[in-house]
């Protein structure tokens, strides 16, 4: 079936198998690799993506959902394409070591972004609460949290000026 | 010379960019022109013979291109997968080593043992033609606990390893240990299990192959910890491929943890099967599949007796242990539960005579290996919770046993009774900073305060020791490695002089391009941004032997100072040529050769560019070009160590244990980037409290069914379960590493488990609790509590 979207910006249109999941569709046919599968039981939350600016974990939602919907991943979220700019919270991680293996991170950036929009002024409780459906097994998830409260601040205050 | 970032600093991470907008480079990333997809048939039984296996309805199935079995392995005269290490007994008996099978061969031993491999046009044409395989399994009774293999009657593994015994291993001196009992005023004993647990790296295995029949090569993308391992053990000893023949790249790998550091059947299954089908192929684990595939850790039974005379002084430390290895010998399998658990049992104390009896038992579970720790979490557990139990049994407080036995800073070198000689510390110095770190004497106030809320508090030491930088080679030979162990390391200066390093480790989320860059900024005063590491392909990188064992700064890091050693010394001779003085009146700093005394001087980017257009260069007496190549083999491990100290409240309504303090001082040596050396202690710290509260794999007796064997069923730490971590380094250097550095990539994990525990006994001792077997789970503690004739309410 056809399907059309709104992918990171721009509109876009395929045609996928009905039972095609969005993580496989992403990766394998848009070559949109960053978006990444670490479990095939939904717990592991590697794979989290917008759409329509809620997160979701694209390892269990069916491609046919994405029609006439708004989807952003990783490679949407930093500044223009080709360009080195990145999101508040792409520099928080990256100021406060909020990665290691880089497995998780895109998944952890997407969650951390849309918790960062719900609730502006995150406490540490909040974040370890919100992040419970994404497994780090690399950074023991302080620095991840200290990321993701320095981030949201960091969006805050982009959004004030 | 630009921006030089040096020891000492911490840079932002150079990898962090492609991580952090996407664009990193797994494994399962890549695409091949003409890739097909691959498929493992596993075995569902824990133990069966294979009565045969029809291929037809497979081989028919759409898209299908080719069905391989055990049968075409054994045609093909392939070798079985080599295991790394050879233990032998007391008598000097090598330990049992039967083959294991890149596919299974007459008998299937584990659930998840491979049987077939299916190569299809698509990962979905795979998957349907892998259900249409027919297998016909005689299915046998499996023995999945160590305790049950050994027992007389037990279903055997193998026809020649008798009671399933693959090793009876032992350490130290039996005599001097039962006459040192003899002499004990007390001796106490502790019966525990160390639960087995599931490494879990977020990115699940995954490995490309491809042929090229034009120049004959193989190509191997693998998920791997030591790409050149894999190419000489797979290489050389399973597939009877040429070195130089083959490729193995281990691009961006998402975390190891050592279940990424073996030489797996999928990996040699593929590279054989991708000639065979001219075409590439690509296989990716799920994590279920990684759950019954990936080599497990820990799975110990122990008993061990600590003899003490009347003050507390440890005399002689006794430990019988049954280590579970699974159904076949993994690449470091046997190593694991004997030479890096044995020699760790003195711990940071004067313990004079030690001894340790280690059965070495194959099981119908997954083949157990290294996971990060690797036998001395294991040996650290045994004696840091023996020692609270003795603590108890004789009155004396915890903190003041440790004391009384404790290695003075001024007695090292200090040569233990078991092999290993540690070569600077000062456990004590960790120990002072931890108590006051984790405000240790404020603690009663906030017993008092959980119990007030109807919660038991409780507070755990962990004063430990471990080997690492593995490994000196001379000293592992003689313990049974069957390789050496160095690391080697390339400096490329370039002739703008920007620099490229290519070194044998490999870095999967530890920040080596960021460390590795720092340690070349400083010695060579060359701009951070400058340095580029290149690691993770056998074709741009000499060999080497990876990233494990907490070896790749302490190691492969002592490679690369070498090797910018020899740049420099390089550059002296150019420049002496240069600046028309002697060799040795040039010295060399901050990024510029001088003439000692005087203000003639070269930069480095001078002499690079000399060295590459050599007009003016002593040709007769020097070759042009700017690279030099280290190799770097450790006289001793070294040994890093510190003070973990852990509170946790025990809510008894529940038995849920929250961990709410965690405080930990580590001796690491030299701190090259200390968020780093913060980051990789953070991690492994919950990798430890995951082992202690949460994690444990679980086979069937019987049926050797895993039942933990999904993230469902598996509990992995969550952010929400750790509190704020109190990192603190108390550094002694090395002293025999050139950088002074110890490595810190599995001290988290080792000293944790220990520190988690005893504060949970501590919890619960006035029920008259003396241990809890890892995880405590809140079933766990529940049950301890209905048991322990629970007071009303809590103090």
């Amino acid at each position: 079936m056809q399907i059309s979207f709104t992918l990171n910006g721009r509109p876009t249109t395929v045609d996928v198998e009905p039972a095609t999941l969005v993580a496989e569709l992403l990766r394998e046919r848009l070559t949109l690799t960053g978006t990444h599968i670490g479990c095939d039981t939904s717990q592991c939350g590697a794979c989290v993506v917008h759409l329509d600016g809620l997160p979701v974990k694209s390892c269990t939602l069916l491609a046919p959902a994405l029609d006439g919907a708004t989807l952003l991943t990783i490679e949407g979220l930093h500044g223009a394409p080709g360009s080195n700019q990145m999101h508040p919270m792409q520099e928080a991680f990256r100021e406060h070591h909020g990665l290691q293996c880089g497995f998780c991170t895109p998944g952890m950036l997407m969650t951390a972004v849309a918790l960062a929009t719900e609730k502006p002024d995150l406490t540490e409780a909040d974040v370890r609460h919100g992040l419970e459906g994404n497994i780090c097994r690399c950074t023991g998830y302080q620095n991840i949290v200290v990321s993701v409260i320095s981030g949201a601040a960091a969006m805050n205050a982009a959004k004030g000026e | 010379m630009g921006n030089v970032i040096g020891i000492g600093a911490s840079p932002k991470r150079k990898e962090d960019q492609r991580f952090l907008t996407g664009r990193g480079n797994y494994v399962s990333d890549i695409k091949r022109p003409g890739m097909t997809a691959g498929v493992f048939v596993r075995s569902p039984h824990g133990h069966a013979i294979l009565r045969g296996i029809d291929k037809g309805a497979a081989l028919a199935s759409p898209g299908v291109i080719a069905v391989l079995t055990g049968e075409d392995v054994a045609a093909d005269k392939l070798g079985s997968l080599p295991c790394g290490w050879g233990i032998s007994d007391a008598k000097g008996v090598p330990m049992k080593e039967p083959p294991f099978p890149m596919l299974a061969q007459g008998k299937v031993r584990f659930v998840g043992d491979m049987v077939a491999f299916v190569v299809a046009e698509t990962p979905e044409q795979a998957n349907a033609a892998a259900e249409l395989m027919t297998v016909n399994y005689e299915v046998l009774p499996s023995v999945v606990g160590v305790l049950e293999a050994v027992r007389p009657g037990a279903p055997q593994l193998f026809d020649d390893v008798p009671n399933n015994i693959c090793c009876d291993w032992e350490l130290g001196d039996k005599a001097a240990v039962e006459t040192a009992f003899r002499k004990a005023v007390h001796v106490a004993k502790l019966s525990l299990v160390n639960n087995r647990l599931i490494g879990n790296p977020m990115e699940p295995r995954a490995a490309i192959a491809e042929y090229e029949p034009g120049t004959d090569r193989f190509t191997l993308w693998t998920t791997s910890q030591f790409p050149h391992v894999v190419r000489f053990l797979m290489g050389a000893l399973v597939l009877n491929i040429p070195q130089h023949k083959l490729r193995v790249v281990a691009p961006d790998v998402g975390g190891g943890f050592g279940v990424k550091q073996f030489h797996y059947g999928e990996e040699a299954v593929i590279t054989w099967a991708a000639k065979r089908v001219m075409r590439p192929i690509k296989w990716v684990a799920s994590r279920s599949e990684g759950y019954v595939s990936d080599r497990h850790g820990r799975d110990h039974v122990t008993e061990a007796e600590l003899a003490l005379d009347e003050t507390g002084k440890f005399l002689a430390f006794r430990v019988n242990t049954l280590a579970n290895m699974g159904g076949y010998l993994s690449t470091f399998g046997p190593n694991i539960p004997t030479n890096l658990y044995g020699p760790l049992l003195g711990g940071v104390y004067t313990t004079p005579a030690i001894y340790c009896n280690v059965k070495v038992v194959f099981t119908n579970t997954v083949p157990v290996d290294a996971y990060r720790g690797a036998g001395r979490p294991e040996a650290t557990f045994v004696l840091e919770r023996i020692v609270d139990v003795a603590a108890a049994e004789m009155g004396i407080d915890r903190v003041e046993i440790r004391r009384r036995n404790m290695i003075p800073k001024e007695a090292y070198p200090y040569q233990t009774p078991v092999l290993v000689q540690y070569d600077s510390g000062d456990p004590m110095g960790c120990l002072d900073g931890a108590l006051v770190a984790a405000d240790v004497k404020n603690f009663g106030i906030r017993k008092a305060d959980s119990a007030r809320r109807g919660k038991f508090r409780g507070l755990g030491y962990s004063t430990y020791v471990e080997a690492c930088g593995l490994a000196p080679s001379r000293f592992a030979g003689r313990l049974g490695a069957r390789g050496g162990l160095y690391e080697s390391a390339t400096v490329r200066v370039h002739p703008t002089g920007q620099v490229t390093v290519m070194i044998g480790t490999h870095n999967h989320g530890q920040g080596h391009e960021t460390t590795f860059a720092q340690i070349v900024s400083e010695k060579l005063g060359v701009s951070f941004e400058n340095v580029d590491i290149v690691f993770g392909d056998t074709d741009r990188v000499q060999f080497g032997m990876g990233t494990y064992g907490s070896r790749s700064l302490v190691v492969g890091g002592a490679a690369l100072s070498k090797a910018t050693d020899k740049v420099v010394a390089k550059g002296k001779k150019i420049a002496a040529h240069l600046l028309e003085a002697a060799e040795v009146d040039i010295q060399f700093e901050a990024g510029k050769f001088s003439v000692a005394g005087t203000d003639r001087m070269k930069t480095f980017e001078e002499i690079a560019g000399a060295a590459y257009v050599p007009h003016d260069y002593p040709l007769e007496v020097l070759e042009p070009g700017l690279e030099e190549q280290a190799y770097y083999d450790p006289v001793n491990f070294t040994y890093p160590g510190g003070c973990h100290i852990a509170e946790v409240e025990v809510d008894p309504e529940t038995g849920t244990v929250t961990l709410v303090d965690y405080t930990a001082v580590d001796d690491v040596g030299t701190v090259i980037n200390p968020m780093i050396v913060e980051g990789q202690l953070h991690g492994g710290i919950v990798q430890g409290v995951g082992q202690a509260l949460y994690e444990n794999a679980v086979y069937d007796e019987g049926s050797g069914q895993l039942l933990s064997g999904s993230l469902m069923d598996y509990c992995m730490p969550r952010a929400d379960h750790m509190p704020m971590m109190k990192i603190a380094t108390h550094s002694t250097l090395c002293t025999h590493t050139p950088m002074g550095v110890k490595g810190c990539g599995e001290v988290g994990t080792i000293g944790s488990p220990a520190a988690v525990i005893n504060a949970v006994v501590d919890a619960l001792s006035h029920l008259g609790v003396t241990h809890v077997d890892m995880p405590a789970t809140p079933n766990r503690i529940w049950r301890l509590l209905q048991n322990a004739s629970l007071p009303v309410a809590a103090e």
